[in-house]
């Protein structure tokens, strides 16, 4: 009797070995967990160390108001200025794209959609949020820029209207995904209030559903941001990589990201200026999603219904 | 309510031409969303028509089996696709197991203080962060501090790092969806909470955790900016060492330290030059990119759906 008991794991000693396994397991998935937080730091730790080398060559007062980026030129420049300007131009031009159309196929799927369309479209947007972002690079370069030029015969064959229309129709998905379930958490009572009212469902939707997934929206159009201000490729491929201050999106720009990636590509020594200026510029990227991610966060407070 | 504005809804004439213009917008709303919405679906399709089309010429066995070259005709993608191999499996084999095991911990053992809430905070912020960042930041850490220089460690390690959040998100909603009654009979026969979690649990969540893999490595083997940043090279003339060796121990992890580019390096740097004769190269590539990302995306969505079919609590 007592070798089945010790054989099934009933035995003091065995029921010791067993919440002894229990306790160095839950160790290890406590460590696996801290991974994401140690990651954060470790972002921060090196943003801060390497700009901070990089802040003691240069004063953070040209550094602001500077006009020019040139910090690989001998007569170097270094305002992030024109950086900035790109990136918020492709972002506008993205978000121009990206939150009519996005918000437009989220009501549709939302309130209009059979059932049935829904559960096919949305895997099918998803995979359109999948396309490696060197793609729609090659796509926004080889496509766009050549049509846009049988509208505009004098666009340059860098430019951010291109690049930035390209990352609208790349981050479509996110909004409206996002979008989407926002508007199907809106209770249903409050459809059928309005209904009753006499109301159609475009009604429905304009007064109704958007305004109490107003909160849900605002989040969808913050990751849609997010992912404008970050994206890389696409405007390393066909916005040009010189920088420029300049809004207006015809025109040719670097932008923050682009800017990373330019150095990248050539060979610069650890620890010279050039190489602490692309951490400089991912603090300057990393403060942007902040301050909108922040904004964005207390607009959602601020917007909330609560049901 | 005026008077005048009750009087003109007693007109019927009006109430009904309000009413079919009303309906009229709706209607109007039904085409333009149907538009709007195959319009992006389009997209999906002229993008991966216009790559196969450019890149026609260049699909043959040779265009696997050569290397980078001077000469378009004869530049092929044998080191890129072995180099995205390898970092994919490097890939996997970090990103997988810290991913599942912190999403266990999570869902299973963590209690509900500002510990884990700090925990979950990082994951959602994680996911938010560009991907160009994790370039930086593996550039300062991978590259330098732990000298893993430009290597095969290093970008399988920064691609890991990125795609956690997605591991972690895509196990949690999986262990979520075991229902407690699982769980609570489990424990009523004396299992402790490791033997619930491995018994039980992880078995029932393995849909969830596959499809989490699957959408993870397949944002990975895009991601090009990361990898640029920690400065892979884009034109490599050699493959890897061989895991396999002739004498013992007849595998070695020489590889991990060599040089490599991938796919979308390799197609950046054809898409950034300037002869037009490189871009059907360019093409090619994005057209098995494409497809592969597709497929990958393609299984992780059959798996959901098979793995929702088969349990039925």
């Amino acid at each position: 009797m007592s070798q089945t008991i010790a054989s099934t794991g009933l035995s003091p000693n065995a029921l010791r070995y067993r919440k002894a396994r229990d306790r160095i397991v839950e160790f290890f998935l406590l460590a696996a967990g801290l991974v994401a937080v140690f990651t954060t730091l470790a972002i921060v730790a090196i943003l801060v160390y390497e700009s901070s080398a990089f802040f003691q060559h240069v004063p953070l007062k040209d550094f602001l108001t500077d006009t020019m980026w040139t910090p690989l030129f001998a007569d170097a420049h270094y305002g992030i200025l024109p950086l900035v300007a790109g990136t918020l131009t492709t972002t506008i031009v993205a978000l121009l794209v990206a939150v009519p159309l996005g918000t437009t196929i989220a009501i549709y799927l939302s309130e209009f959609a059979p059932h049935h369309v829904r559960e096919t479209v949305k895997p099918i947007l998803e995979l359109l949020g999948a396309v490696p972002t060197v793609v729609y690079g090659y796509f926004a370069l080889t496509m766009v820029t050549p049509a846009l030029q049988l509208l505009m015969p004098e666009l340059p064959g860098f430019n951010m209207l291109s690049a930035g229309l390209v990352i609208g129709l790349m981050i479509v998905p996110y909004v409206s995904s996002v979008s989407e379930d926002a508007m199907r958490a809106v209770p249903r009572y409050m459809r059928e209030g309005s209904y009753a009212m006499g109301a159609t469902r475009l009604q429905t939707a304009l007064r109704v559903v958007v305004p109490g997934a107003f909160s849900g929206l605002a989040a969808a159009f913050i990751l849609g941001i997010s992912r404008a201000v970050g994206e890389t490729m696409v405007v390393a491929i066909a916005a040009g990589m010189q920088p420029n201050l300049t809004f207006d999106p015809r025109e040719p720009a670097a932008t923050i990201t682009a800017y990373i990636v330019q150095v990248s590509l050539g060979d610069l020594p650890h620890g010279s200026i050039g190489y602490q200026s692309i951490f400089a510029a991912g603090l300057v990227l990393m403060l942007i999603t902040l301050i909108f991610n922040v904004v964005g966060f207390s607009l959602t407070r601020r917007f909330r219904e609560a049901y | 309510m005026s008077s005048a504005h009750t009087a003109s809804y007693r007109n019927v004439d009006a109430l009904r031409a309000g009413l079919s213009r009303r309906k009229t917008l709706d209607q109007l709303f039904v085409i333009v969303g149907l538009i709007v919405m195959l319009a992006c679906l389009m997209v999906l399709a002229v993008l991966f028509i216009d790559l196969v089309r450019d890149g026609a010429p260049r699909f043959s066995l040779d265009f696997f089996t050569n290397f980078a070259s001077r000469n378009a005709e004869r530049a092929g993608i044998l080191a890129a696709w072995v180099g995205t191999s390898l970092v994919m499996l490097v890939t996997a084999v970090c990103a997988v197991p810290v991913g599942v095991a912190a999403a266990i911990y999570l869902e299973e053992y963590a209690p509900k203080n500002w510990f884990t809430a700090i925990i979950e905070i990082n994951v959602t912020n994680l996911a938010g962060v560009p991907s160009i960042v994790y370039g930086l930041l593996a550039l300062g850490l991978f590259v330098y501090q732990f000298d893993l220089g430009q290597s095969i460690a290093a970008a399988g390690l920064t691609l890991a790092l990125l795609i956690l959040p997605i591991v972690i998100v895509a196990t949690r909603e999986a262990i979520r969806s075991v229902p407690n009654s699982i769980r609570e009979a489990a424990y009523g026969l004396g299992a402790t909470r490791w033997e619930v979690t491995k018994d039980h649990v992880l078995p029932y969540s393995t849909g969830g955790v596959l499809t989490g893999m699957i959408l993870g490595l397949s944002r990975a083997i895009g991601e090009t900016a990361p990898i640029i940043t920690i400065g892979a090279l884009s034109f490599i003339a050699f493959l890897p060492q061989s895991p396999f060796t002739s004498e013992f121990p007849f595998i070695s992890f020489q590889w991990l330290r060599d040089p490599f580019t991938v796919m979308p390096i390799q197609m950046f740097n054809w898409v950034s030059r300037p002869d037009q004769a490189f871009q059907a190269n360019a093409a090619a590539a994005g057209a098995i990119l494409l497809a592969m990302t597709l497929m990958m995306n393609g299984i992780a969505i059959w798996i959901r759906y098979r793995f929702r079919k088969k349990i039925n609590w």
